[in-house]
């Protein structure tokens, strides 16, 4: 299976911030009421976006001025909580190709490296310079550097860091590991074979 | 070199290393549910996949279930499509599925051990974050992604990369009143929500030696919201008594050999940790918490933090934030909060030995005016003991709604839900902002006989004081 090598992507950004923003928070589990992903996009960060009643409310996400924004930035910890894959999947559905936060929780992280969403670490001061980049105007364009290892924007460059799996499979389209595991069955029948519980 | 439990059973189901340097690995087990599984087999479909070990699969229905309608359709058509799903996934691709009528269904985490099929020494995956539950038996479980569903069904393997092993010890007895989930929230406490990203954990020390398997799954099945992907206790005696007989276990000659074999999993004397945690049981005491995620807890003799005594930026903005959406008064004791709901069950807690310790204590009691007190097994078989011993009576007669076995008010995908902001005492994992179903909703995690004593006097109270433990 042939897939995008993602070693750059430019976009621009809108900033959500907050730490141990949870998968709760990103989807809310009554929409998971779904037996595909696909439509989960509309639903991302609903209760914050809505008041209880379900009016809008006004949310980062939902300024015109960041309308077609690829790029979310956020805080420590984004990602916290469930192993749900609606979650990082209602964030690429509502159009974001890469996430910048301080970290991200494990499970998180590996879902959404799967779908080719790449998520990266940057310091807290070098979020903030970005946010304030994109506060002073929406319209600034943010180049994430899977390469080189850097952001740039508006004529700044910060570091930016990836776990090496996860960046070495980005930039070299291996991000699902779907057709790799199944090229592995050779090895699967030996391993399992060494394994009473399995081989039964 | 002696080794860790988590790294023999690595080794034991290593495939081969893959290019990125991550591992393709073995699962023995595989445990899926309606709700992250239907994506995974649509993608089965449009690749043109089958699953490879249909007999490693096992499913069943929890998160949508309704517990208080037991005929079907149900009245949610989007819950029933989802049923509907899961059946005929399994019927097309040969998975074994404990369906309500097979009087086996239940919470995965609870089905798991209940059948059997979580033994020592083996891997385990579920598309569920608390699936390292398991890992209280001695198997390494791992929580995942409905795209890692999909690698398992059509290779019965996943890509990983390795983890470091924290050793949690806790040693000495635990007080009395003091349950296996106040030392979970007493371990998240310490380490906080992400202390454990990238670690495995090996509870251990005294208290877990002396812990029976369904506190150890307790504790394990918590060890996610301190971030930790995996927890486990290693086996012993008591792991191989309660597999003894299970409908999946080892039957007769293949028994002994099996008990062999799961003891040499067992980490070595002198293995080697990346780091290791010691706590003393005696300073553990019945815990609370109150803010919106599990590593904000207390003691119930504390008090609610206060904005001012926090040691940093973020946790001054933690603790306001937490504190306007709990509507708790920074500084005061917690205790004494008046609820609106009591909710006993969830895969932390809705096993045989919870409903029994409540049961033991509610007997005669009755909740309070005004407050909505449901009791969800979290199985049909733990269902059906509860009702043998009469547990379900004690409860109802108390003023606890006895219902059938899911996933309930803990992530309220079903007909459970709080009502605009209650407060809820939970026996449950999570107490994230809307996480029981209302926006505003709020929850404060503790053990089921906390949630009894909350339940009985109408606000958050000390169960040692309500019930006279000492
Ligand atoms: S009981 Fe709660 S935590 Fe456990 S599987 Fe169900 S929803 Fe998840």
């Amino acid at each position: 299976m042939a897939l995008a090598k993602i070693t750059s992507l430019t976009g621009r950004a809108v900033y959500v911030p907050g730490n141990d923003i949870d998968t709760d928070r990103i989807i809310p589990a009554r929409f998971m009421k779904c037996v595909t992903f696909d439509g989960l996009g509309e639903f991302v960060f609903f209760d914050v976006r809505h008041d209880p009643q379900g009016n809008k409310i006004e949310h980062p996400i939902d300024k015109p001025a960041h309308k077609g924004a690829t790029i979310l930035l956020s805080g420590a910890n984004f990602g916290c909580g469930s192993s749900r894959e609606h979650a990082p999947q209602a964030i690429s559905k509502a159009g974001f190709k890469a996430i910048i936060a301080e970290n991200f929780a494990e499970i998180f992280f590996g879902n959404s490296t799967t779908l080719g969403m790449p998520c990266v670490t940057a310091a807290r001061e070098d979020i903030a310079k970005i946010a304030a980049a994109v506060e002073a105007d929406p319209q600034t364009e943010i180049t994430i550097d899977l390469v080189k290892l850097e952001a740039r924007f508006a004529g700044q460059t910060v570091k930016i860091a990836q776990r090496e799996s996860a960046r070495d499979a980005l930039v070299n389209g291996r991000w699902d590991a779907i057709g790799e595991l199944i090229d592995g069955k050779a090895d699967v029948l030996k391993t399992a074979a060494t394994l009473p519980y399995l081989a039964a | 070199m002696p080794k860790s439990l988590f790294q023999k059973v690595w080794d034991a189901h290593t495939v081969r290393t893959l290019a990125n340097g991550q591992t393709q690995l073995l699962i023995g087990t595989h445990l899926i549910h309606e709700v992250t599984s239907p994506q995974a087999f649509g993608m089965l479909r449009d690749l043109g996949l089958k699953v490879a070990y249909p007999h490693r699969t096992f499913a069943t229905v929890d998160h949508i279930i309704p517990t208080n309608e037991l005929v079907e359709p149900y009245a949610d058509s989007l819950a029933q499509a989802m049923m509907d799903e899961i059946r005929k996934n399994c019927a097309e691709f040969g998975i074994t599925f404990f369906d309500r009528a097979s009087g086996k269904q239940g919470v995965v985490h609870i089905v798991g051990p209940e059948q059997g099929l979580t033994q020592p020494g083996t891997t385990i995956a579920c598309g569920d974050s608390h699936t390292s539950t398991h890992g209280a038996f001695g198997a390494i479980a791992f929580g995942i992604g409905t795209s890692q569903v999909r690698d398992v069904l059509a290779t019965q393997t996943m890509a990983l990369g390795v983890l470091k092993v924290r050793r949690i010890e806790v040693n000495g007895k635990l007080r009395p009143g003091v349950y296996a989930k106040d030392v979970i929230l007493h371990i998240i406490r310490l380490t906080g929500v992400n202390g454990g990203t990238g670690f495995a954990y090996e509870y251990a020390g005294s208290t877990f030696d002396a812990f029976t398997m369904e506190e150890r799954m307790t504790v394990c099945n918590m060890s996610i919201e301190g971030g930790a992907r995996v927890g486990y206790v290693n086996p012993d005696e008591t792991t191989f008594a309660y597999l003894k007989g299970r409908p999946y276990s080892p039957k007769g000659a293949e028994w002994d050999a099996a008990v062999t074999r799961w003891k040499s999993y067992a980490s070595d004397p002198g293995a080697t940790y990346a780091d290791v945690m010691k706590i003393d049981a005696a300073d553990i005491a019945p815990s609370v918490t109150w803010g919106i995620n599990p590593g904000q807890g207390i003691s119930i003799t504390e008090n609610v933090p206060s904005p001012e005594n926090a040691t940093s930026a973020d946790e001054k903005a933690g603790i306001i934030e937490a504190l306007e959406y709990m509507k708790l008064p920074a500084g005061k004791p917690i205790k004494g909060t008046k609820i609106n709901v009591a909710f006993l069950g969830s895969c932390t807690n809705g096993r045989l030995s919870d409903f029994r310790e409540v049961a033991k204590y509610v007997k005669g009691r009755k909740v309070a005016a005004g407050v909505k007190a449901i009791a969800v097994p979290g199985s049909q078989i733990v269902a059906l003991q509860c009702e043998k011993e009469g547990i379900d009576k004690v409860l109802s007669e108390a003023g606890f709604e006895w219902r059938a076995a899911g996933c309930s008010m803990c992530l309220a995908m079903n007909p459970d839900k709080l009502i605009g902001d209650q407060l809820c005492a939970s026996s449950s994992n999570r107490n994230f902002k809307g996480r029981q179903g209302s926006i505003t909703g709020r929850t404060i995690l503790m053990s089921p006989v906390m949630v009894a004593a909350a339940a009985v006097t109408g606000a958050i109270a000390d169960a040692r004081e309500v019930f006279s433990v000492n």
